[in-house]
């Protein structure tokens, strides 16, 4: 278990992280969302020994960040921002390094650098120096280097950022294949790798937290949670839509002819919109009722418009 | 203390993954060479001692040995590694000492290529060989002292120009400060306790009575305790900077 109580970090007389506090438990994958300069990474920094907070405290599986750093730290894989490497090393001879750190030597040492290779599939750079990788290949460096002593607790910044869709992918499932029976931290801005790999989602803004919450309550907090959006081949009779019991206003979209109806909160309003649509004769070519935008809540969150 | 082998063990290597060590390796001999034969007229002083190979290493290492150090801890902080290294499982001391050790065994690696001059002055005459022992165990430590400085400064500063600009300076004043024209700055008006003081610091007079051949343990203490001292603040000054 992850406990961070009452967590603040100034810098100068400028607060990046204020007053936090949450618990994360075993088998969770935490998403920490935020936009840019909120305090997410300043918040790993902070949970990984890195930087020291101003006050309030963080404890990893029952160990004080401050008090017992190296205790901690022994649990943790972390992947800093930008995923860091020693680039004039080689692949194998970095991993290796980081392997004798974690305390490793010999045949373990070796079956464990093996095992984190094949799992982020580094086979045919180990010889390559660090510095010579692509972006993806480095940030794969970075999360071997992380698991490579299958630790208990990984915290991961922006793992994805700058990666390709293939790449993001495949890191995405490397995440899900880790998460089980560990604690997985991960920063991100990128809200569908939110709904895509997180169990619960922390959302934080001026080192504040704002929202707290699985990803689909997330979702349900969006004004287009359970709106039906619909595209016909002819214009649709608004005001009919609208006067349906439980929709609170219709939205035009872009393409023609096509409405999103929005729910009242908590209302389900799929089978009204439906049996107008057979009553009236309709031809509609596409129907869809929606989870929830993700993006939206974020944004109204972030700008302080609370849902 | 079990991670400093490994730490040790990575940043001496990484000396030599880049061209810069060998270069380095070759400048000094090179510069060691010109001096002792050249500046420090050593055919000519018709003696069998390295004295004149050893008077100009404060001199040298100077410019050099900030030159190793200065990579030490900026390099670290402009690609970001310090982040890894300071959330990995190691202490402060293991950080520090691990790093300093492999710049001195790589300087000590550079002082050991000068054994041609050992030969030479054997072959020449017959000289104390153990005075020349000193000198070497004098000069090692001298390159400590240089690179504790230099370690120091690297902590503190992002750019390693920055950095060897530094070093450079704070070394300078360690050699200057037993001189007559930075002593007598003092003379006028402190009490004779801080001349002394200021005159005790000086590089210059602990490493010429090691490199005679004399081993005072003061000097030896001298130069430990300064290399510790440094390396100390070299601590601290990561704490404080290792954000920005």
């Amino acid at each position: 278990m992850i406990e961070i109580s009452k967590l603040t970090k100034r810098f100068a007389q400028h607060t990046v992280v204020d007053d936090l506090s949450f618990r994360v438990e075993r088998g969770e994958v935490l998403g920490f969302l935020g936009p840019n300069g909120a305090g997410k990474s300043t918040t790993m920094k902070m949970l990984t020994g890195f930087l020291a907070p101003t006050s309030g405290t963080a404890s990893i599986l029952g160990f004080d960040i401050q008090k017992d750093r190296l205790k901690a730290q022994r649990q943790i894989g972390y992947l800093p921002e930008g995923a860091p490497c020693y680039g004039d090393m080689t692949v194998r001879s970095f991993l290796e390094f980081i392997t004798e750190v974690r305390g490793f030597r010999g045949a373990e040492k070796r079956q464990r650098v093996a095992k984190a290779v094949a799992q982020v599939e580094l086979e045919n750079v180990l010889e390559q120096s660090i510095e010579t990788l692509s972006k993806g290949f480095k940030r794969r460096v970075g999360l071997a280097q992380a698991i490579v002593h299958d630790p208990r607790v990984l915290i991961l910044d922006e793992p994805t950022d700058g990666l390709d869709p293939n790449q993001k992918h495949q890191v995405r499932k490397l995440i899900q294949s880790l998460s089980y029976d560990k604690i997985v931290i991960i920063s991100t801005h990128i809200l569908e790798e939110v709904s895509a790999v997180c169990t619960r989602a922390v959302v934080i803004a001026h080192g504040k937290l704002l929202a707290d919450g699985t990803p689909l309550e997330l979702e349900s907090r969006s004004r287009y949670h359970q709106a039906v959006t619909l595209v016909a081949e002819e214009p649709l009779d608004v005001v009919a839509l609208a006067a349906l019991p439980g929709v609170i206003g219709v939205e035009e979209n872009e393409r023609e002819h096509s409405l999103s109806v929005l729910a009242k909160p908590g209302q389900v309003i799929f089978p009204q919109v439906n049996a107008l649509i057979a009553q009236r004769g309709w031809r509609v070519k596409e129907l869809n009722v929606e989870r929830g935008r993700l993006d939206e809540v974020f944004r109204s969150l972030t700008r302080g418009e609370m849902v | 203390m079990r991670q400093l082998p490994v730490l040790f063990k990575r940043e001496l290597a990484s000396y030599f993954t880049t061209p810069l060590a060998y270069v380095f390796i070759v400048i000094f001999l090179v510069l060691s060479g010109v001096f002792t034969f050249y500046l420090g007229n050593f055919f000519e002083s018709g003696q069998a001692n390295l004295a004149p190979f050893f008077a100009f290493h404060p001199w040298l290492y100077l410019f050099l040995v900030p030159a190793i150090a200065m990579r030490l801890w900026a390099e670290e902080r402009k690609s970001g590694t310090i982040e890894l290294l300071m959330t990995l499982p190691v202490t402060r001391f293991e950080a520090v000492t691990g790093k300093f050790l492999a710049a001195w065994a790589f300087a000590g690696l550079a002082l050991l290529l000068t054994f041609p001059m050992i030969i030479t002055v054997n072959y020449l005459g017959e000289p104390d060989n153990g005075a020349i022992i000193t000198g070497y165990i004098g000069s090692w430590l001298l390159a400590g002292a240089y690179l504790a400085i230099g370690s120091c400064m690297s902590a503190l500063a992002k750019n390693q120009v920055i950095a060897f600009i530094l070093a450079v300076s704070v070394c300078f004043l360690f050699i200057v400060s037993g001189f007559p024209m930075v002593l007598d700055g003092f003379s006028g008006w402190a009490p004779q306790w801080v001349i002394d003081a200021v005159a005790s610091l000086s590089f210059l007079t602990r490493f010429d009575a090691i490199s005679k051949g004399v081993i005072d343990l003061r000097d030896l203490l001298y130069f430990l305790t300064l290399i510790a001292a440094w390396l100390a603040a070299t601590a601290v000054v990561i704490d404080l900077k290792k954000a920005d």
